[in-house]
């Protein structure tokens, strides 16, 4: 047994023991779970893929004369402006105005929120066009001006759902090729992808939300920062394995941390051909060895983890709750899986060697005493789902 | 006889050559085996052409020689598909799409995803199902 007191005072005087989420299983293997619970601290997770309820709000400071702006675009791309004078959201699936969308059938996205999300945090020079209708107070009805991130008051990333705890396998049913934000699918299951970090994963090293809480502190592409809330669709009581891991989404995570301090190598914009644009995030968080049972969870393996094979040309879209079937992530990184008899050849969308990077640095960086843990404030439910949106004919 | 080998080219003729039947020379007078995977004559009328030539070392090089007499430029390194392996993330989302395997996952525990450029047949996949816009075209 181990406190966050102890753990951390360890950390600060460098004795830390930290180890991948990847490491802790051979580990484990050879030491038992006794000797390993006593020894090790930490174990590192992480994932790296499009999150795509991703965003910031950024402050830009006032003008002479001032403005409260109305309507703003920054590399003409629509952000909100429903706050506060010069504050504004910036969502990572917005188009850049003008981009023809799926006009032309697949259309290719090639900019939008999310690169510029990417271009803020590369240190790029953007540029900001707003409007205003006038007010005594805020006066200018207009203004066209370039900045970096560094001439910003804010730049905080706040993203409404991250880390999914598990997540879905896409196959296309069809006849025809069909574009998603699970990638293009190729007609009669000829391909399937995936995008999960399978066993480096934070919440499926934690599939009972012990460590990982509201007010835990995690690496969001570098910078330290915490989870604000449960994530959207947080769906704790989705089902289970007899082990405990979810059969499908299940938990989700709302994250938040300071731009200025984020790598431009984890947030990258992101461009799904006829679908459209998103931003793929690094999250790296490190789960303290409280006792045995929280290291043994942190022992899960790629075959112990199962995902749901879902057809998107349309069971997805037309919300059926349809399952194909369950494979596992040692068969989906094996490059080819099996269902009903047939060999399909598997892509993914997560970045399994980004996030073993991302695994390692926050490792490096707890060891060297620069990263400290911070605790839940508050659980994640465990016995929610998530409700559908009911067409209504009238208001009851 | 001597041994024959494959060389992957790319030949860039300028405005002035497009119009020369320099491949027709390359099968007939020096024996080649020409393999076409890409060619491209741009709106400004330069051409790029991407293949294969199969024969004997003697003989690629005597080709090549008579290919250099015009003025094209031959690269036998810079291909016409190429990586920024800054950009990529090696999410590994090409690899289904890639019909020669020129993409795959090199060891099985970092999970890194290699491009064998030899591979390549310039089918161009890639450059359009890559989310990290990590590939492009050279012309
Ligand atoms: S899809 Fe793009 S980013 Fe992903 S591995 Fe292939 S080249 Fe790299
Ligand atoms: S161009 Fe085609 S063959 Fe070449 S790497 Fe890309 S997908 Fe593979």
């Amino acid at each position: 047994m181990k406190t966050y007191e102890q753990i951390n005072k360890r950390i600060e005087s460098g004795k830390a023991v930290v180890m991948t989420a990847d490491e802790i299983i051979d580990y484990v293997e050879k030491k038992g779970l006794e000797q390993a619970a006593d020894q090790v601290d930490v174990v590192t997770t992480a994932t790296f893929g499009p999150m795509c309820s991703s965003g910031c709000v950024l402050n830009f400071g006032h003008s002479k004369p001032k403005i409260r702006m109305t309507e703003a675009w920054i590399q003409d791309v629509l952000v909100y402006t429903g706050l506060a004078a010069v504050d504004v959201y910036l969502g990572a699936t917005q188009l850049r105005h003008g981009d023809p969308a799926n006009m032309y059938h697949p259309g290719e996205f090639r900019y939008g929120g999310g690169h510029v999300i990417e271009d803020l945090v590369a240190g790029k020079t953007l540029q900001l066009f707003a409007l205003s209708y006038g007010t005594d107070c805020y006066p200018l009805r207009e203004i066209r001006t370039y900045f970096t991130i560094n001439d910003l008051n804010q730049a905080i990333m706040l993203n409404p759902r991250n880390c999914y705890q598990n997540y879905n396998v896409a196959v296309n049913d069809s006849d025809k090729t069909i574009y998603t934000y699970m990638g293009a699918l190729e007609p009669n299951r000829k391909n399937a992808n995936y995008c999960s970090a399978g066993q480096l994963s934070p919440l499926l090293n934690d599939p009972y939300y012990e460590t990982i809480g509201i007010g835990t502190k995690v690496w969001l592409a570098g910078a330290h920062g915490h989870v604000y809330a449960e994530g959207t669709q947080h769906a704790g009581g989705d089902e289970r394995t007899p082990e405990g891991i979810p059969k499908g989404g299940a938990g989700t995570l709302a994250l938040t941390a300071d731009m200025k301090q984020m790598l431009p190598e984890f947030v990258r914009g992101v461009s799904l051909r006829g679908y459209g644009v998103s931003l793929a995030i690094g999250v790296g968080i490190p789960i303290p060895i409280l006792n045995v049972d929280v290291l043994k969870r942190t022992c899960v393996r790629d075959r112990d983890i199962v995902a749901p094979v879902v057809d998107y040309s349309n069971d997805y879209p037309q919300n059926t709750g349809k399952v194909i079937g369950y494979v596992s992530y040692e068969q989906l990184r094996s490059g080819e899986i099996e269902i009903e008899g047939r060999k399909i050849a598997v892509g993914s969308l997560s970045s399994y060697h980004k996030a073993l990077k991302i695994a390692n640095l926050l490792a490096d960086e707890i060891r060297r005493g620069d990263f400290t843990l911070a605790g839940p404030i508050a659980a994640l439910a465990k016995d929610t789902r998530s409700k559908p949106l009911v067409i209504r004919e009238k208001a009851s | 006889m001597s041994r024959t080998i494959t060389k992957k080219l790319m030949l860039f003729f300028p405005k002035c050559e497009c119009e020369k039947p320099i491949i027709y020379h390359l099968v007939k007078d020096h024996n080649l085996i020409v393999n076409i995977y890409r060619a491209k004559v741009t709106p400004e009328e330069e051409g790029y052409l991407v293949l294969d030539v199969t024969g004997t070392p003697r003989d690629i090089e005597q080709a090549m020689a008579f290919v250099r007499t015009f003025d094209v430029s031959i690269s036998d390194t810079g291909k016409g598909v190429i990586r920024d392996e800054v950009r990529c993330t090696h999410c590994g989302h090409c690899i289904t799409h890639c019909p020669t395997g020129a993409l795959h996952i090199g060891d099985e525990a970092t999970r890194e995803v290699l491009y064998n450029e030899a591979d390549c047949i310039e089918c161009l996949a890639c450059i359009r199902v890559c989310p990290f816009d990590a590939f492009a075209s050279a012309f």
